[in-house]
């Protein structure tokens, strides 16, 4: 009973809108790469048809948009045919930008929850710290990591901690705004209840507020786990890109190595949803662990 | 000490205005009240006519504006410090993530009972209310009668002497709420405490108090203070009694004289 159900709802849907969408993009690097071949024969002075043309854009080496069993072929062999300490593994690079990932997240939403609890508890924070967090992310990311980067490398750090830290200025605001509505979320009944204990302000917070932040919280994971990623990523732009997913986007580009550039997003993809598929799985076992309604 | 050492509750000249953003709202003027020690006092009067309000002023959830009150003797506030009361709301208020037990050990908790002393107590309070069995069940799996018996049990399971209830069966049907009343004397048989009780139910009223309390809006304040001449013992047929109906007809005046009734 369940298998079908699973398939017909889930996977079928997916599938669907993952066919049409390899539809699409086979046609679209058909007409995009097809310039290039034409303009190949018209040099060569040969004329060329469109069914000999057809194959041709299928296995250009620079192509405008690689066709996707290229980039599969490109993921495949990066991943599984070179040494993971190889400078040309993807899951070396991968593993470089997830690190970064990952200790920024970690210090955002620390950093985050402390802030949150700040705000919560203290006026004066309330009214002083908010407005600079909100004015925080109006800066474009793009303008401040470079200058985070090149401050920190002054001061002799360089490495994983200053592309960790843009993942910590991204990740730490959804964490913030989802934890202060989180702490503030009990009820005004809940709250007369502690209150009619003559229960501390710590009592109150880890057996009321904390409990009921707990959707919030992991709410805001997801969104600062993906958005960790992408600081990570920005940040190594300009690192000189020496390793990451980041680097070798740029190196990509440089270059013209387009399939090398559309299997780095593609892994950075699915690195983003692996980690939102962790978290949320983090998310329901927590919540079910606290008895919530399933 | 003003007051005789039996009173529990001791208003006197009780005022309280709210400042809003529409102007100040005379929620009490000049409540003059005593309740002494195992007094079943329930409030009646229509709504707005302040009967959360003065529980809440009991409770220091809300302060007096004017006059003066004492709970046990003391301020509000300290009061409060003594643990001296437990409040059950009109909703059961009970943390969804916490199981009924769980529920009810938060006030142990945070007075610092000791575990087992916590599950004593967990034990007997369920059993008081009927619900032995669910301690580990969560809120939402029980109906909304049992949520409402389990916050009492959170109400009973540490020493407070006085029990404040505000429309704690509103929200539930006929039977459920007899039933409940029923279970509610017995209890207050049982464990000796003084209750202030919140109801817009004349049968209710008169079915549980030793003094019912009637109270009218615009401004709110006691405009009749009844007391039973009912026994302690009280089964649920004695509502058809004569002298049952006789104190719910006064009720009835009490609350018509202060013209609270428009239509
Ligand atoms: N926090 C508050 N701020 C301002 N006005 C309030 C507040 N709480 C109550 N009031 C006002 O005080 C008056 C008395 O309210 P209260 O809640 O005590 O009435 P009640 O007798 O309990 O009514 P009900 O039977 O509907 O529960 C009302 O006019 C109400 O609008
Ligand atoms: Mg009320």
């Amino acid at each position: 009973m369940e298998k079908p159900g699973f398939f017909k709802d889930r996977i079928m849907p997916v599938a669907v809108i993952v066919a049409a969408l390899v539809v699409i993009w086979y046609i679209a690097a058909v007409f995009l790469n097809a310039p290039f071949e034409r303009d190949t024969a018209a040099r060569a002075g040969t004329p060329i048809t469109f069914s000999e043309i057809l194959p041709k854009t299928m296995f250009q080496e620079r192509p405008v948009l690689p066709a996707p069993h290229q980039v599969i072929a490109e993921i495949w062999d990066t991943t599984f045919n070179k040494a993971v300490t190889s400078k040309r593994s993807l899951v070396y690079h991968a593993w470089i930008t997830l690190s970064a990932t990952l200790v920024g997240f970690g210090i955002g939403t620390v950093l985050g929850i402390l802030l949150a609890i700040g705000i919560v508890h203290n006026r004066a924070m309330d009214r002083s710290l908010m407005p600079w967090v909100i004015a925080s992310q109006t800066i474009p990311i793009l303008a401040i990591a470079p200058m985070i980067i090149v401050v920190l490398n002054a001061v002799g750090i360089s490495g994983l901690l200053p592309k960790a830290l843009i993942s910590t200025y991204l990740s730490f605001f959804p964490i913030v705004v989802g934890m202060v509505k989180g702490l503030r979320s009990p009820e005004t009944i809940q709250l007369d209840l502690m209150h009619t204990y003559y229960a501390s302000a710590s009592q109150t917070f880890w057996k009321l507020r904390w409990p009921s932040s707990m959707p919030y919280l992991f709410t805001s994971l997801k969104v600062a786990i993906a958005i960790s990623l992408v600081g990570a990523i920005v940040g190594e732009l300009p690192t000189g890109a020496v390793a990451g997913l980041g680097a070798r986007l740029l190196a990509g580009s440089y270059y013209g190595q387009t399939v090398q550039i559309w299997s780095a997003l593609f892994m950075a993809a699915a690195l983003a949803a692996t980690l939102v598929i962790i978290v949320g799985l983090a998310h329901t076992a927590v919540l079910k662990r606290m008895g919530m309604k399933p | 000490m003003t007051t005789t050492p039996a009173s529990v509750v001791s208003a006197r000249d009780l005022g309280l205005t709210f400042q809003t953003n529409d102007g100040p709202v005379n929620a009490l003027t000049g409540v003059n009240l005593d309740v002494r020690k195992g007094d079943f006092v329930s409030f009646i009067g229509p709504s707005g006519c302040g009967k959360t309000t003065f529980l809440r002023v009991i409770a220091d959830l809300e302060q007096a504006t004017a006059g003066s009150i004492t709970v046990n003797g003391v301020t509000p506030h300290e009061a409060r410090q003594n643990r001296s009361y437990g409040y059950v709301f009109q909703a059961a208020a009970l943390y969804p993530w916490r199981t009924i037990e769980k529920n009810i050990a938060l006030p142990l908790e945070i007075m610092g009972y000791s575990a087992a002393e916590q599950k004593e107590r967990i034990d007997r309070t369920l059993d008081l209310v009927n619900l032995t069995g669910f301690g580990k069940k969560f809120p939402w799996q029980l109906s909304g009668g049992m949520q409402q018996r389990a916050s009492i049990a959170r109400a009973l399971a540490f020493d407070a002497d006085l029990l404040l209830m505000d429309e704690p069966f509103g929200a539930l049907d006929e039977i459920v709420r007899d039933h409940l009343n029923e279970q509610l004397l017995k209890l207050w048989e049982r464990t000796n405490k003084t209750i202030c009780f919140v109801t817009h139910s004349i049968p209710e009223a008169v079915y549980l108090s030793t003094k019912i309390v009637v109270m009218s809006p615009r401004p709110g304040r006691v405009t009749d203070v009844i007391e039973s001449t009912l026994p302690r013992e009280r089964p649920l047929d004695i509502r058809e009694t004569p002298e049952f109906l006789e104190i719910a007809s006064r009720v009835r005046e009490g609350l018509r004289a202060g013209h609270s009734y428009d239509e």
